[in-house]
Formats: C-alpha cells, structure tokens, sequence
C-alpha cells in the first residue's frame, strides 16, 4: 500500500526491490526495503561493501528505477514517473555528493556550480547570485575561477556541496561524502552538512560504511546487509555530541 | 534547457577535443567542396550549352506561318482543325507582340539589291538583302565585331559580313568560313563610310479586270473557281509596278559570322534594321506569290517571334497556335537537352556527395569516441537534472556545429576550386585562341542547398551518437569511483 506520506515526510520506501543480472544469476542489490524519513531528518545508511546503500540511494536519487516497490519522495511515486520527470525530480527536489566529488574537470569552480541551474533553466541574472550565495556558505566565494585540479578535495567536495544546494532541493544524498578525504577535512565537510541540514532544514541521507561518523552526525542510523534492511538505531548520543561541540 | 546553454555547452565540449573536431569538420567541409565543384561544374556546362544554343537564335524562337497557303517551312507544325486558318498580316503580328513573354515579331526579310561604296563609281555588287531585329544584338556575331549595332530600329545604317567588306574593297577572297578578320586600317576604309544600294521598290498599281472570263450557264460550276473562294468575289485584280530607288546607307559594323544564321535560308552579307527594310517596301525574293495573291492586305510568308525565356516557348507556342497559325520550334530539342543535363548534374551530385557521406562516418566516429571519453561527464549532467532530451541535443548541435562549419569551409573551397581551375583553363582556351568561357558557376542558391545539405548529413550522422548518449544509464556511467 502506497501512502502519499504526512506532512512530516520527506521520503518513504515501500519494499523496494532492485535486482541486477550477472550473467545468468540475479543479484538482489536491494531486497525489498521499506524505509522513511522525515522532513530535517539526517539519516545514515550503514552497511559492508555490496550491502545494496548505494544502490538504495541511487533509486532514492531518480538515477535509477526499482524492479518492485514505491519511493515516495515530496508526495511524489519516483516509480510512475517518466523519464522527463524523474529528471526534474533530479534538478529541483535532490542534490547529490559523491565519494569521488565528480566535478566536471574542464569546466571553473562557477562553472561547475552553474550547471545544474542550466539544466532547470534559470534565468541568467538569477544564476550569479545564487552561485555567489552557495559559495559563501561553503566558504569558497574567492575560488570562483579555479578549476577542480586547482583545488584540494576538502575544497572540491565543498564545491559539490554548493553544486547540490544551488538549485534548493529539499532532500541531500551523500554517497561516502568522506571517503576520500583525511578526517580533519572529512569532519569540516560533515560539519558544514549538519549545519545545511539544520539551517536549511535539509532532509539528509548519507550512506557510509564509518559507523563513528554515523553516531556523530545521524538522528537515525539504518543498517542494510545483502540487500535487506538489517536494523535501525535512534542515535541517542546525538545530543551529547552536539552539545559538547 | 535554454538554447544559448545548449550552444554553450556544445561549444565548449566542441573546443575541448579541438584537433580531432576541426579535423572532422575539415572533412566536411572536403566533402561539401567535392559537392559544390561537381554541381558547379555541371550548371556551368549547361550554362555554356544554353547559352551557346540561346544565342543561336534557335531555342527562344517560334516561327508562325499561316494555315490558309502553303508557303513557309516544311517541318511547319498544322494547328489544330478547331481554329479557323487566318491570314498572317498585320493583325496578327500585332496580337503576337502583345502576348506575355513574347520579346519581338518580325518577318523574315529578304531581298535582292546593287551595293557599291559611295567613293566608287561603276558597278556595284548584286547581292541579297537581309534585316535585323533589335533582339539580334545578343547573338553570338556581336560578341567580338568591328564597329556598333544599329543606333536605331530605322536607322539609315547597314552592317556587313566580312567576306563582303573584303569584296567591296575589292580584296582576295579568303576561304569561306576562315576567322579572319579585316585589319583595323581595313576597317576603317568602312566603317562610317556609305554605300549606295539599288533596289526595286513594290508600289500598287491600277485594279484591272480579269482577262479570259467565260461566261457559263446558270448552275454550271466555273473551274477556276474551285479553289479560290476569294476570286468569287472579286472580279477585278490588284496591278502593281516595280520602280527603281536607290538608297544612301552608313556602314557602323563588320561582323565576321552572320547573325541568327538558322533562321534563314542562303547566304545573306548586307544586314539593313528591320524597321527602316520594312518602310522601304522592297521586292523580296519570294514574294511572287503574295503579288499575284488577290488580296488587298500585306500578308507574310512567315513571322518569327523571339519570346523572352525559353521556357515560355511553349506557352507561347500553343497560344499562337489556338489563334489558328501553323508553329515551328525546337522546343523538343532543348527538352532532350534538359534532360541530358538533369542526369550529368545527378550523377556529377552523387559522386560528390560520396566525400559526403564518408565525411559523415567521421562524424559519427568523433561523436561515439567522445560519448567514450565524456561517459562521466553525462553521468553527473544526468545527476545533476539533464533529461535524455537535454544530452540528445548537446550531441545532436554538436553535430550540427560540424555540419555548419563544414558546410561553409565546403562551400568556400568549392568556390576556390572552380575558380582556380576556370582560370587555369581559360589560360589553356587563350594559347588556342578559343574565347575564353566561364565552366565553373557556384551559384548561390547552390552553396545555401550545399550548406543546408551538409547540415542535414551533420544532424542525421549525429542521430546516433546523440540517441546513445541520452540511453547512458547514469548509475553505469558514475560507478568505478
């Protein structure tokens, strides 16, 4: 049964199902997961390498489509909609960062950061301001000719960072945010998206594979193992983390 | 996506992988320029053949004779029987001038007359008389003569053949048909100078009775009169007297071939303007016919019309013909040419657009290696909110960019081509003394098709390099971190 979800919810999964073909054999890369989030919500997606977190967030993402099963994200069925739709579900209800930042290397830091208003036809007048404001809340508002070579990964995720808010989604997907990054410029990004996610009141969700990231960050943790959901945590430490920040 | 972000992007990837595009583009543009120089080589070649043939008089030109006598040509076509026949007089030379397209009617004039240079005393020349029409002055003849046209249509002017200026100067004949032209000094003993020409001009005389009437029975049919229904009417005949006139004439050119040659028949080398030969009202050789005819108006043998374009030969012909005139025109001839033509330029089209169509695997060739290489770079535009639509239409003005440009590099080197190679041949044309000629026409129109064409192959090679990005399953495209 498919719910369009309250007020509070940003999104739902209902048993869904993603299965890939190897060869002959089928592997069930996400088996039938039913998941919510709420609105604000900063939830992370734990689980061992090949536990099917990417691929959940992919389909969460509108990058891909489940075999079986309904995503609900806004009040929207991701599973019914065209082509077309899902691609303006991409542009103005989700940003995403990735593990490997994936700036596009020919193109300045502005550039980057401009593309996706391109996409949801902005108005030019528009897009310099806005460019301008997503740089300066990731603090990088005097690198705007530089390209992704010329900066340090702490510096190109934050440039994804902003790329992903430009166009004001409401819900961020964080594939491994950290994973090529030291721990110091791993904890400034984590804290530059709490703080988008409080501010802005960004749903968030994170796949990771570091569970002491999770505790230090999520409300809520989600554990997912061969393809399955495996268990949920309420992050109780939360606040005292928070609080001795 | 907005259409300057479109252009942008396919921009920017375009100078991205500058060398392996330009030389994509350059491809098109060699196979664009093989197009444009076969075309051109083919419209110039009929240009030449048309014009040549235009110019002989013979491709624009209707002769009309009447149905009601059988003078005129043989090959003459008979009008339909609907219309009713009608003398070829005044009237009709009036309503074929009035028709659409037609340029100029005039007759064929002919007639016989004594030309001696004013300074020479004594015996003239006998020879024949002929006329030309204003039209006249494009033909071939006046390309390269000695001397003007006529400055008027009535002008008191005459122009004459080589071969007779050598005669009125009493010169060695040259062999008939031989280039060569007078001197300057030889010219100049002519040009301006006068000649006296003798004639015999037709004036009605007194109406007299017809001689050898019988008187016959009430009933009894009169044998003289079965064909003549004229004749029934009236019982009296026209007279008509010759009297000799001679006439002052300024020579103004010398032309060495003579003008609208097919149209007539003999060899005429004294050329009078048609209007001032008509006024004169002189005997014509031929005319017998029309003297002893009974009847009170002018008729003529034949009328020639010049219409303005060749493709209106037709329309005209037929009008002429429902008015109930028998027509001569080579029409048919000039179809078959035509249609010659049309093939040569078809087949001179495919073999160019063969550079074409490799050109266009070159495109798909460069658009595939950078779905390749750019595979990542249409994952994250995917990520980022590009619909398939929007990936299709980078490739597809990418492709289309190549085809513009190709296109326009095409069509200026096609021009330099032919160019080129026009002038190289009129060098050769000159060493042989051949006037030089323009085989070579780049036309608008052909460079605008060339370059529309070559946009069209652009965009259809691109078909499916755009289709196959746009199928880039982003998922695919953004793993392997």
């Amino acid at each position: 049964m498919v719910t369009n979800g309250t007020e509070s919810e940003s999104v739902r999964t209902v048993s869904v199902v993603r299965h890939y073909k190897l060869g002959r054999s089928i592997i069930p890369a996400v088996d039938g997961v039913s998941l919510a989030a709420g609105r604000g919500e900063f939830i992370a997606l734990l689980g061992a390498s090949g536990s099917g977190k990417s691929t959940l967030l992919n389909l969460i993402a509108g990058l891909d489509r489940p075999d079986s099963g309904a995503i609900v994200a806004e009040g929207a069925d991701l599973a019914t909609m065209t082509s077309e739709q899902l691609a303006q579900y991409r542009r103005h209800v989700v940003g995403m960062v990735f593990q490997s930042f994936n700036l596009v290397p020919t193109m300045t830091l502005y550039e980057n950061v401009e593309l996706p208003m391109r996409f949801a036809e902005v108005r030019r007048r528009e897009r310099r301001a806005r460019v301008q404001e997503a740089l300066e809340r990731v603090g990088l508002s005097d690198r705007m000719k530089h390209r992704p070579s010329e900066m340090s990964g702490g510096e190109q995720q934050r440039a994804a960072l902003a790329r992903a808010l430009v166009n004001r989604p409401k819900i961020l997907l964080a594939d491994e945010p950290t994973g090529n990054l030291d721990s110091k410029t791993g904890k400034e990004i984590m804290d530059l998206i709490r703080e988008l996610n409080r501010t802005l009141e960004m749903t968030v969700i994170m796949v990771t594979h570091e569970r002491p990231l999770a505790e230090r960050y999520a409300n809520r943790l989600v554990f997912l193992g061969d393809g399955k959901l495996v268990g949920e945590l309420e992050n109780t430490k939360l606040e005292k983390i928070g609080a001795g920040r | 996506m907005r259409a300057y972000d479109l252009i942008e992007l396919a921009g920017r990837n375009l100078r991205e992988a500058g060398l392996r595009n330009s030389l994509t583009t350059l491809g098109i543009g060699v196979g664009v320029a093989s197009l444009v120089a076969m075309l051109s080589l083919g419209i110039g070649l009929q240009k030449l053949a048309t014009r040549q043939l235009g110019r002989s008089g013979l491709f624009d030109t209707v002769v009309v004779t009447s149905r009601q006598d059988s003078r005129g040509p043989r090959f003459a076509q008979a009008a339909p029987v609907t219309a009713q026949p009608k003398p070829l007089d005044d009237a009709a030379r009036h309503s074929f001038e009035q028709m659409a397209n037609v340029m100029e009617v005039y007759p064929n004039f002919s007639a016989v007359g004594d030309v001696r240079l004013e300074a020479n005393k004594g015996d003239g020349h006998f020879t024949v008389v002929g006329t030309l029409p204003q039209s006249a002055r494009t033909s071939e003849s006046f390309d390269d003569f000695q001397g003007t046209f006529f400055s008027a249509y009535n002008a008191p002017e005459v122009i004459i053949l080589t071969d007779f200026g050598r005669e009125l100067l009493d010169l060695p004949r040259e062999p008939r048909n031989s280039d060569t032209k007078l001197t300057a000094e030889q010219a100049n003993q002519l040009l301006g100078k006068n000649i006296v020409l003798r004639y015999h001009q037709r004036e009605a005389g007194e109406s007299a009775p017809l001689a050898g009437k019988v008187a016959r029975k009430k009933g009894e049919p009169d044998p003289d009169d079965i064909d003549n229904g004229d004749a029934k009417q009236t019982e009296d005949m026209q007279t008509y007297n010759l009297v000799p006139r001679q006439l002052k004439l300024k020579i103004v050119g010398i032309v060495n071939t003579e003008p609208n040659r097919a149209l007539r028949q003999g060899r005429t080398p004294v050329f009078l303007p048609l209007a001032l030969a008509e006024s004169l009202n002189m005997v014509q050789a031929g005319e017998l016919w029309s003297t002893l005819r009974p009847s009170q108006t002018k008729t003529y043998i034949a009328l020639i019309v010049r219409v303005a374009k060749s493709k209106a030969v037709a329309q005209v012909e037929e009008d002429i013909k429902k008015q109930g005139f028998s027509t001569f025109s080579i029409l048919d001839a000039s179809k078959g040419i035509t249609k010659f033509f049309t093939f040569l330029d078809l087949f001179l089209g495919i073999f160019g657009s063969l550079a074409l169509a490799v050109a266009s695997l070159g495109i798909i060739n460069t658009l595939v290696m950078a779905i390749l290489e750019r595979r990542r770079e249409i994952g994250i535009m995917k990520a980022l909110g590009a619909s398939d639509g929007d990936v299709k239409r980078i490739f597809f003005v990418e492709a289309g960019s190549m085809g513009v440009l190709g296109g326009a590099l095409g069509a200026g080197l096609g021009w330099t081509i032919g160019r080129v190679i026009n002038f190289a041949t009129n060098i050769y044309l000159q060493r042989q003394d051949i006037r030089p000629e323009n085989f070579w026409v780049v036309s608008w129109p052909l460079v605008g098709a060339a370059l529309a064409f070559s946009v069209f192959v652009s965009l259809f090679a691109g078909l499916y390099p755009a289709s196959r990005a746009a199928r880039l399953d982003p998922v695919q495209a953004l793993r392997h971190d």
